[in-house]
């Protein structure tokens, strides 16, 4: 995988996941189902070490080159934690240790549900001062009883091999893959109703016809758009993310995730709110990922009070602070 | 979906014309208030339209043959993101510079460009647009100003109006219809380059909501214009405009309207110490910089070559949805601190502001009409 360009890099993982993580499969999984019926296909694949350094037997690629790639598992609203295990992994890389073979999910808080653990079998935990590598059964996983939810609530102490924290914590980075999950998602859902809105016909002609839809379509296609170019611009300053960009990155696609979802549903009616049907896979999705490592509400404190220190102009800030 | 907006960087080459831009705003500008700085785009200030020129700063786009610099539309970010977020007087030479040269250049005679494309460069030649009309505002297939064929070029009849420094302008570039009637729609029109002194021109000026008169109205009372009048093609000025708007709504301009209010009211919450708008500043800041990164991909697409109607139109809405937030954010917070010293300098910015900001999402086309040609973008129709 080293050295290949984007597109030799995205489209065997597109047709594995598709193999192994059709919407079917993530009901599956939803329902209770074995993580092994998916796991084994992706872990085998050799992506898990994408992000791992050459010299310590992975692929040596960057975040941004990833990027595609988190964005595909968003666009399939698939459940398990396989970014977060990617970079767990070359975190664990980086300080010499050998990672355990299931998925990992990142931690940066303990007092909210985390999304993904549901389906891990280790955290890597940001406890403050330093990460450390837990079984997820040290942390006590329990169901958080909402429906379909890849989330688990944590509770007690992590407990395993502990690593240097890097300065800005797990957070910012956990912050980032979302924000490529919900790239992904975006992307996805205003392509789904697009073409719901030039099928469905209603008054005798596609509902897609109607002014008032266009023009909620065309906001989805902004939203989308800026979902994604936030996300590749925090994702282009590598691991770790530093904070002004992963918080940029996290409110643009936060506050896009909810209006995204909102208006797919009003595009496409009862049918997106039935379980048959895909939308609700992923506009859940796209909730449980604004919510997680910090909706736009958190980033935006952390984004206002360093921007606040700094007697810079705005575009001076950004231009150093975010753009790098 | 509109896989090629995607990230790009700006070139270091280009980067490094920030200084030199800096260097003339310091001399320039230095005592200017920030409430004329908010006009930016409004301001005139020929003076400082040809000092840009002197400086090298106009016609970057354009070949080094007819006086530009053929250094493409990254350094036009740049030097336009320099001077928009400093809320320097662009006015004079903004229409010329931006689409007026890059028209002519592509569809102009040799004659043409050699005539205007350098004084232009210069800041010495300065453009308006002719589009709007009393009974054509969104519907510009339905424009009847009206050029006959005579034995030695054009006679011009009918009225535009909303001529932004029309006033100041040496020449108009108009779209008229050259054959048929309004109901032939867009077959039939063509674009002129009207000499603003020719006989028969007049104009009045429109004061807007801020006391200010960059508008006009222009009347065409049997003006004889020569053969070379013409730009392009006879009959395909439709599709002239289309390209030429393209400039219009693509590049930094369609976001930083509002950034001379936001810097000012950042500094105004630094002096008060107080911390309780930090979360609403982050969000602003996100939404500039999401903004930024898709402005220079739309940069990157006119630097392909491409002409990014819908790109352009999608950064532009948001775009305008940003500048207009600013100003209804600010006041509510200003004002949400009825006890706390607000200066009269930030209280005009504010307040011009909040009444100018209904035209960001006119002028260039409206919100309505982008976000449809973003849906037919979609495959929407």
């Amino acid at each position: 995988m080293s050295g290949a360009d984007h597109f030799d890099l995205l489209d065997p993982f597109v047709r594995m996941l598709d193999a192994v993580a059709g919407a079917d499969a993530v009901r599956a999984l939803e329902a209770g189902g074995p993580v092994n019926a998916m796991w084994p296909a992706i872990g085998e694949s050799g992506y898990l070490d994408a992000l791992v350094a050459e010299r310590a037997g992975g692929a040596g690629l960057t975040l941004a080159a990833i990027a595609p790639l988190i964005e595909a598992m968003g666009a399939r609203a698939l459940p398990l934690p396989v970014a977060d295990t990617m970079v767990a992994r070359a975190v664990l890389a980086d300080a010499g240790l050998v990672a355990p073979a299931g998925p990992i999910v990142l931690v940066s808080s303990l007092a909210q549900p985390v999304a993904g653990a549901r389906y891990a079998d280790h955290a890597l935990v940001d406890t403050g001062d330093a990460l450390v590598l837990s079984p997820l059964a040290a942390l006590c996983p329990q169901p958080t009883g909402v429906h379909g939810s890849s989330a688990a609530l944590l509770t007690g102490t992590a407990q395993g091999p502990v690593l240097a924290r890097p300065a800005a914590g797990l957070r910012a980075t956990a912050a980032v893959l979302r924000a490529c999950l919900i790239a992904g998602a975006a992307e996805r859902v205003t392509a789904m109703s697009t073409c719901y809105a030039n099928e469905r016909v209603q008054f005798g002609k596609p509902i897609g016809r109607q002014q008032a839809v266009q023009q909620a379509l065309a906001v989805m296609a902004q939203d989308m758009v800026a979902c994604r170019i936030a996300a590749h611009l925090a994702a282009a300053r590598g691991l770790p993310v530093p904070l002004p960009s992963a918080a940029s990155a996290k409110i643009t696609t936060s506050i896009a995730a909810v209006r995204l979802a909102n208006s797919a549903h009003a595009v496409h009616g009862a049918i997106g709110i039935s379980a048959a049907y895909d939308l609700q896979l992923l506009t859940r999705r796209l909730h449980e990922w604004r919510l997680a490592d910090g909706s736009e509400g958190y980033w935006a404190g952390v984004l206002g009070t360093a921007r606040l220190a700094s007697a810079d102009t705005t575009l001076d800030w950004v231009r150093t602070e975010v753009f790098g | 979906m509109f896989e090629t907006l995607t990230l790009a960087t700006l070139p270091d080459a280009d980067e490094a014309l920030r200084g030199q831009v800096r260097d003339l705003l310091a001399l320039q500008l230095a005592d200017l208030p920030a409430d004329r700085r908010a006009r930016s785009w409004q301001g005139f200030d020929a003076g400082f339209s040809r000092a840009l020129g002197k400086a090298g700063l106009l016609g970057l786009t354009l070949p080094r043959a007819y006086g530009g610099h053929d250094r493409g539309p990254f350094a036009r970010f740049v030097v336009v993101e320099e001077l928009l977020t400093a809320g320097a007087p662009v006015a004079a030479h903004w229409i010329a510079d931006r689409q007026s040269a890059p028209l002519i250049l592509h569809y102009g005679t040799e004659a043409q460009r050699q005539f205007h494309i350098p004084r232009i460069c210069a800041g010495e030649q300065l453009f308006c647009i002719g589009m709007s009309e009393p009974g054509s505002g969104s519907d510009l297939a339905s424009v009847r100003t009206r050029a006959d064929r005579t034995a030695t070029g054009w006679r011009v009849n009918g009225q535009k109006v909303w001529t932004s420094n029309a006033l100041h302008s040496d020449y108009m570039i108009a779209l008229v219809r050259t054959s048929g009637a309004a109901t032939d729609r867009q077959a039939g029109l063509s674009q002129l380059i009207i000499d603003l002194r020719a006989p028969g021109v007049t104009m009045r000026p429109i004061v807007d909501l801020t006391g200010d008169a960059h508008f006009a109205e222009v009347f065409f009372d049997n003006v004889e214009l020569s053969d070379v009048a013409l730009i392009g093609i006879e009959g395909e000025g439709w599709k002239q405009v289309g390209a030429e708007l393209a400039f219009e709504r693509s590049g930094p301009e369609r976001i930083y309207s509002s950034v001379v209010l936001l810097d000012g009211w950042a500094r105004h919450v630094q002096a008060t110490g107080r911390s309780d708008c930090a979360a609403l500043i982050g969000r602003l800041t996100a939404e500039l910089v999401t903004l930024r990164a898709l402005s220079i991909a739309c940069t990157a697409r006119l630097a392909a070559g491409e002409s990014p109607v819908v790109e352009a139109s999608i950064v532009k809405d948001r775009g305008t949805a940003f500048e207009q937030e600013l100003p209804v954010v600010v006041g509510n917070d200003l004002a949400a601190h009825p006890d706390e010293p607000v200066s009269a300098e930030l209280y005009r910015t504010l307040m011009y502001v909040t009444h100018v900001a209904p035209s960001f999402s006119l002028r260039g086309g409206t919100r309505e009409i982008l976000r449809g040609i973003i849906a037919r973008g979609m495959g929407l129709r």
